[in-house]
């Protein structure tokens, strides 16, 4: 069996072309990871650029209004660039200039990904370029915009289901065609072995952060751990340091879409089963024969068949707990945020959002909840409203 | 006269001067259009068949055989059509076959049942372009069981690798031309005999060159170098072109292809 394994999950299914390539960047990781300069320098991006610490924010009126545990959010979307992606970019940016490459290629879901890495990109001096799926390049114009802004170049992808599955395959295809200067820096805990790791390690600020944080205000930790689930990686990020508190519960949010007995959904956990795809041992949703299957969600950001190789590790092993949220929950949960907190929140977020409504009622009022708010939702409310069928003229 | 199922072996394809390998997606347009094709090739010298089992992502192709793939999978491919097709195939030729395909649909089917039934259906060996060494042992057991030999790939990349994987490979060396996806390159810039020559250091193994090879004169020249020529793109984009009628066109390409490499 080969390296990066979670259970029996994970693993390096990929071309040999790549191999070389991929070995060479865990080689260069686990070099870096250690060295103080490195650790220095992206420490101080991380604080002077993105704005590290994120937030730890007490939502006292949702508290009082849902008349359970404390609310705390952890503000992800506070970072610079609007979401928690920025503490990935930042590390892997970082590491593509240590190894001495001069581009870096992603894909993109809703654009939080793309505008992050472009936004480093540009930071860094590095050429970039990402791939996303065409259909989320017409419901995230914005993004796109942001990105070209930046400096990047979008490539719309139109093959498959022109989605975020979709916009994976096209970056990994240009990745095969040109290793030598160019770095494949991939956006959530998934793919190939080391990436699943790098990501992880880099996102595990949040929770470094928010476990200081919780014990620092209220003495202890938190009952529950909340976050949305696409590939995962403002789960794990928010996951990682609470793993070994045995008493924190882990929970992820799913997208359901439409329902998960619709057919409509990317409810990896609850409807998917083991496969092997985009260099990964996980779950996946696919048909009887391992085709991939189309999947659906509101958010962009969670509209990808797998899960990543920890999370479904997670699964298996008990440890944390996955659970499918609606469109129409989360769309309510959108607005109700706005409303009681005065935050418009990623939509993507608002899944999380929408099981703490239905969570923290049941729960004693002596304990803590944190919800990971992975991002802002200025790029959403275009389609939130084409949601709720109000027309926005914005030419 | 015929062989025996169980005599045939992908070395069969190499005993007889260079050897071209065609690739067709299977179920592409249909199965049984797919069936005449491959008879066809066969009968203007392909060596070695590769039959293609249509995956939803195939990552590792360009836009000519993703394209191929989801025609096959619209027009109602499945795996278990697939072996359908090499056991009519198996019938009538004994040709060497292999299947080429991802890992998730083998995966899925069961790695034990899958190359079950490739050995009753008379496939030789499997292609799994996104199986690298490293894992590949997942799989091995199962495909020796059934005697199903699993081929390697070597890329340009490979380098220190190419030792590796060499010495433990199975049927023939896919040596990879090229960075990138499959599809047709007008000239092949990768120093062909840089990787061969420890390829062929550590076995006996035949090696054949594949990845963007489309013109008699690419495959004159690779079969100077190497044992076998693969063509995937070049055939699958005649299929495209021509759909239902393209048998004829296959039989002239590949006779061309053939009479080149002498």
């Amino acid at each position: 069996m080969g390296k990066g394994r979670y259970g029996e999950h994970g693993g390096q299914y990929i071309p040999e072309t790549l191999m070389n390539e991929i070995m060479k960047l865990e080689e260069c990781y686990e070099f870096y990871k250690n060295d103080p300069a490195f650790c220095r320098e992206l420490d101080d991006l991380l604080k002077n650029y993105a704005g590290r610490p994120s937030l730890l924010y007490y939502a006292g009126k949702m508290t009082q209004d849902l008349g359970g545990a404390k609310i705390y959010i952890k503000r992800e979307d506070l970072n610079h660039t609007g979401s928690h992606k920025i503490n990935n970019v930042l590390g892997q940016a970082l590491l593509a200039k240590k190894m001495g490459k001069t581009r870096i290629i992603a894909e993109t879901g809703a654009g939080q990904h793309g505008v992050a890495a472009a936004t480093a990109a540009a930071l860094l001096g590095l050429e970039c370029e990402i791939f996303m799926g065409k259909e989320d390049t017409e419901r995230q114009k914005l993004n796109v915009y942001r990105m070209e802004l930046l400096g990047a170049k979008v490539h719309p992808v139109t093959t498959g289901t022109m989605t975020l599955k979709d916009a994976v395959n096209e970056t990994m295809r240009e990745w095969t065609k040109r290793v030598d200067d160019t770095l494949y820096v991939l956006g959530s805990v998934m793919g190939p072995h080391p990436f699943p790791m790098i990501v992880r390690d880099f996102q595990s600020v949040i929770s470094r952060e928010a476990r200081e944080q919780i014990l620092e205000c209220e003495g202890k930790l938190p009952s529950a751990v909340v976050a949305c689930v696409g590939g995962g990686s403002n789960a794990m990020g928010m996951f990682y340091n609470f793993i070994n508190d045995r008493e924190v519960r882990l929970i992820g949010c799913e997208a359901a879409g439409k329902g998960i007995h619709t057919g409509r959904h990317a409810a990896t956990i609850a409807k998917g089963s083991p496969g092997i795809f985009h260099g990964m041992k996980s779950y996946f949703c696919q048909d009887e024969y391992g085709q991939i299957a189309p999947v659906y969600s509101i958010s962009a950001g969670l509209d990808y068949p797998g899960i990543g190789p920890e999370h479904a590790y997670l699964h298996d092993t008990g440890r944390a707990q996955y659970v499918p949220v609606t469109d129409e929950e989360a769309v309510e949960a959108f607005e109700y945020l706005a409303r009681t907190e005065g935050i418009i929140c990623a939509i993507e977020s608002a899944h999380a959002v929408a099981h703490v409504r239905k969570l923290a009622p049941g729960m004693g009022k002596d304990e803590n909840i944190i919800i990971c708010l992975s991002g802002r939702g200025d790029k959403d409310v275009a389609a939130i409203a084409r949601y709720r069928g109000v027309a926005l003229h914005d030419e | 006269m015929r062989k025996k199922k169980t005599e045939i072996k992908i070395r069969d394809a190499f005993d007889h001067g260079k050897a071209f390998i065609g690739f067709v997606t299977g179920g592409d347009p249909s199965m049984e259009k797919s069936e005449e094709f491959i008879l066809k090739m066969v009968e203007a010298g392909c060596d070695l068949i590769e039959i293609g089992i249509p995956f939803s992502d195939p990552v590792a192709e360009g836009a000519v055989i993703q394209e191929a793939n989801l025609r096959a999978l619209s027009a109602g491919a499945t795996t278990d059509k697939l072996f359908g097709l090499a056991a009519r195939v198996r019938e009538k030729t004994d040709v060497p076959l292999v299947f080429l395909t991802y890992l998730n649909p083998v995966f899925h089917y069961g790695y034990d049942a899958f190359c079950a039934k490739c050995r009753e259906a008379g496939v030789n060996g499997l292609i799994i372009p996104d199986l690298p060494y490293e894992e590949r042992g997942e799989l091995l057991p199962f495909a020796r069981a059934h005697r199903v030999e699993l081929v390697s790939l070597v890329a340009p990349t490979s380098e220190q690798r190419i030792r590796a994987i060499a010495s433990e490979a199975e049927g023939f060396v896919y040596v990879v031309s090229s960075m990138g996806v499959t599809g047709v390159r007008s000239e092949i810039k990768t120093d062909l005999g840089a990787m061969l020559a420890p390829v062929k250091a550590v076995t006996k193994i035949p090696a054949a060159v594949g990845f963007g090879v489309s013109t008699p004169a690419q495959a004159a020249e690779i079969a100077q170098a190497a044992d076998g020529v693969i063509v995937g793109s070049a055939i699958v984009d005649i299929i495209g072109r021509y759909g239902e009628d393209a048998a004829e066109h296959l039989y002239g390409y590949v006779k061309g292809m053939k009479d080149a490499m002498g």
